[in-house]
């Protein structure tokens, strides 16, 4: 048996290897919103093609060389094109014309609007209270399953873990590489946050049931025999998932890319924390808390 | 499809408002309509304001029309009091007078069968009032006894049945020359509130998918590669253990798309996010049961034994695990629609696919592997 639980500052350092910097970007630089959040710029075009023929991908590409931030390009119709992007003004709609006339046999325009967001400030506080209740929700049941707050209380944190890993990573690729938070990186988060929970409390049934049988045995080592028990499964259910996202961030399209990496970094900091973070915080806890009595 | 909103009654510093306003009803309807993740955005040209709302796996748009283009404003009218003397059938509708009471006392509309003679056995529209508008109904039917009661949709006469005595039980139905789907329409409608200012549908029309079908395509592609890789490493590792699983696995996927198919599901980004987590969480029973099998049989136990007892005790920890991310996925869902939590598409599309991935999940990683590792291994003995 590992000795897992002897080093758990060790653990803690690398979380915070992970979180501080992700941290500092995130009230340094903040996260990129996308025009879901934001709002921006519909156009829709009418173009009848040449011969060298045009579809949704030259006009993402025009629009692209004339410095408009597509969010995306769709078609409504017969030679009809839907676009939408960060703002942009009149004089930028013009000269895209410009590219697109040259391009193609004609086009006109048939409509030139301003968006709302989809996921407007409502919305998401909705979805923020959601959660909230969500966490509250699994904090008691766990606290009521496992007979003890403690394991509440570090399943949360092992959730809120996993969460500043992915808002940090995704706050620094922001930063440097323009990535933007849309309502599919939502959507990622919740997954994670519902991953995290199932794989921690794998470990603490461990905990639970070796509890029973050995109940003169050290914490410390109880805990570390349910994360050297099931680690192993721990690290396959993980490579399954794992397998699943990364072939679709290979083979999938474009458009998913950084939601399939959201995931991902998601699935390997649960796993991760479920056996690094929430078993630990429960020995530190134990020691910290109940020690003195 | 494009809603326009008549804002001429509207001063230009509260037109945004209103549209907000506006915007937030047309989601609830559309949501208690059924339909999985919409999108249903604010816009504004020049000096029009209007409602984009987009309606993934919609099939027949004229619903949709009547569903979102309509005010719903509902108003409880009777005879005014300068004419209670007079005969009630000689009181043409239009004279009457609004009662005060109006679809804002409204707690909740839903549409029923009726059977008696009174409403008739068509389809009809029964309402619930808050108490305060049942205090007000009260009154209402009290003072009118014997006199009709009209109820108007939309500045429209609907129906305008006699009193016959006071109503105290906050209940009254709607009844007129409704079908199934003109109740439901209606019960919507009136459940979603009204629409604070006029709309008409400008424009609908279909538009292609935003992932764009190529991008559809590469993803089914990618998943499918990435469940064979997974079936793979199952059968791998856990040999013939890994295979039964594996069966489990794709029972698992035909039974998912057949319920897809049936609800009907339109998959979605968020809709596949929440089918690969819970591929893997159905994995994950099957990985726990055989890794306490593996155990059971290093401490001695013969195969049979092992199976039994491997199941018995994973079943505390599978039990556990998806309890909690079922009711992650309950809260999310918003199944009884409280305003504080999502009432909206995208998350709810997620958490629809979750919880119903969890459940059968949980039935094919425990009680088909579990049959199809009994009735394939009777009385045999495999090594681990």
């Amino acid at each position: 048996m590992i000795k897992f639980m002897k080093y758990y500052w060790v653990y803690f350092i690398l979380s915070s290897l992970v979180i501080l910097p992700g941290l500092y970007s995130l009230v340094r630089w903040g996260i990129k919103p996308s025009i879901d959040f934001t709002g921006g710029t519909l156009l829709e075009l009418q173009v009848e093609p040449d011969e060298t023929g045009f579809d949704q991908n030259t006009l993402r590409q025009l629009a692209e060389e004339n410095n408009i931030e597509v969010a995306s390009v769709r078609t409504s119709g017969e030679n009809s094109y839907l676009l939408q992007a960060k703002p942009f003004d009149q004089a930028a709609n013009t000269a895209l014309q410009e590219k697109v006339a040259s391009a193609a046999a004609t086009v006109t325009e048939k409509r030139f609007e301003t968006l709302g967001p989809t996921l407007g400030a409502e919305m998401l506080k909705k979805t923020l209270t959601a959660i909230g209740v969500a966490s509250f929700g699994i904090l008691l049941f766990v606290w009521k399953q496992f007979n003890d707050k403690k394991y509440g209380i570090c399943a949360i944190l092992g959730m809120f873990h996993d969460t500043l890993v992915v808002f940090g990573i995704f706050s620094l690729l922001g930063h440097f590489y323009s990535v933007e938070i849309d309502t599919l990186f939502m959507t990622a988060v919740l997954t994670i946050l519902s991953f995290s929970v199932h794989d921690t409390i794998v470990v603490y049934d461990r905990i639970r049931e070796s509890l029973h049988k050995f109940p003169t045995v050290p914490y410390r080592t109880i805990v570390n025999k349910a994360v050297n028990e099931t680690l192993g499964r721990s690290v396959n259910n993980s490579m399954t998932i794992i397998f699943m996202l990364l072939t679709l961030y290979l083979l999938g399209g474009e458009t998913t890319r950084w939601f399939v990496l959201a995931l991902l970094i998601g699935t390997v900091s649960g796993t991760y924390s479920s056996t690094f973070v929430a078993a630990p915080l429960l020995v530190l806890w134990e020691r910290v808390f109940e020690k003195k009595k | 499809m494009v809603l326009q909103a008549d804002m001429s009654k509207v001063s230009p510093e509260d037109r945004q408002t209103a549209l907000e306003s506006v915007k937030e009803i047309v989601s609830r309807r559309v949501d208690l309509y059924g339909v999985t993740e919409p999108v249903i955005q604010t816009s504004k040209v020049n000096d029009d304001y209007r409602i984009l709302a987009e309606l993934p796996g919609i099939r027949e748009v004229s619903d949709a029309v009547n569903l979102l283009g309509t005010t719903a404003q509902l108003d409880f009218r009777a005879i005014p009091e300068t004419l209670k003397e007079a005969t009630p059938g000689s009181v043409p509708l239009y004279q009457y007078e609004s009662t005060g009471l109006s679809g804002a006392d409204l707690k909740r509309a839903m549409v029923q069968f009726g059977s008696s003679s009174a409403i008739g056995a068509g389809p009809s529209v029964g309402l619930q009032f808050t108490d305060e508008g049942k205090q007000k109904f009260a009154q209402i039917t009290k003072d009118n006894v014997g006199k009709p009661l009209a109820i108007f949709l939309d500045e429209m006469p609907v129906t305008a049945p006699l009193v016959s005595e006071a109503i105290t039980t906050g209940e009254a139905v709607i009844s007129g020359s409704f079908d199934t789907e003109t109740a439901k329409t209606l019960a919507i409608q009136l459940n979603a509130g009204a629409l604070p200012v006029p709309v008409k549908v400008i424009e609908q029309r279909t538009i292609g998918p935003s992932l764009g079908q190529d991008s559809v395509n590469k993803s089914i592609v990618a998943g499918s590669i990435g469940l064979i890789l997974v079936m793979a490493f199952m059968a791998a590792y856990y040999g013939k253990l890994g295979l039964i699983a594996d069966i489990a696995l794709i029972i698992y996927g035909l039974v998912t798309l057949s319920i897809y198919k049936l609800i009907p599901i339109t998959l979605s980004l968020p809709g596949i996010a929440g089918f690969i987590l819970s591929v893997g969480m159905a994995v994950d029973s099957n990985i726990l049961i055989f890794e306490r099998m593996k155990e059971e049989m290093r401490v001695g136990r013969n195969w049979k034994t092992a199976m039994e007892l491997g199941f018995g005790r994973a079943w505390d920890s599978i039990k556990d695990a998806n309890l909690a991310t079922i009711i992650t996925a309950l809260i999310l869902l918003n199944p009884f629609n409280f305003s504080w939590l999502v009432t909206s598409g995208m998350v709810r599309g997620f958490a629809l696919t979750l919880l119903l991935g969890v459940l059968i999940g949980l039935f094919t990683g425990v009680a088909v592997t579990r049959t199809l590792l009994r009735v394939l291994y009777k009385g045999k003995e495999i090594k681990l």
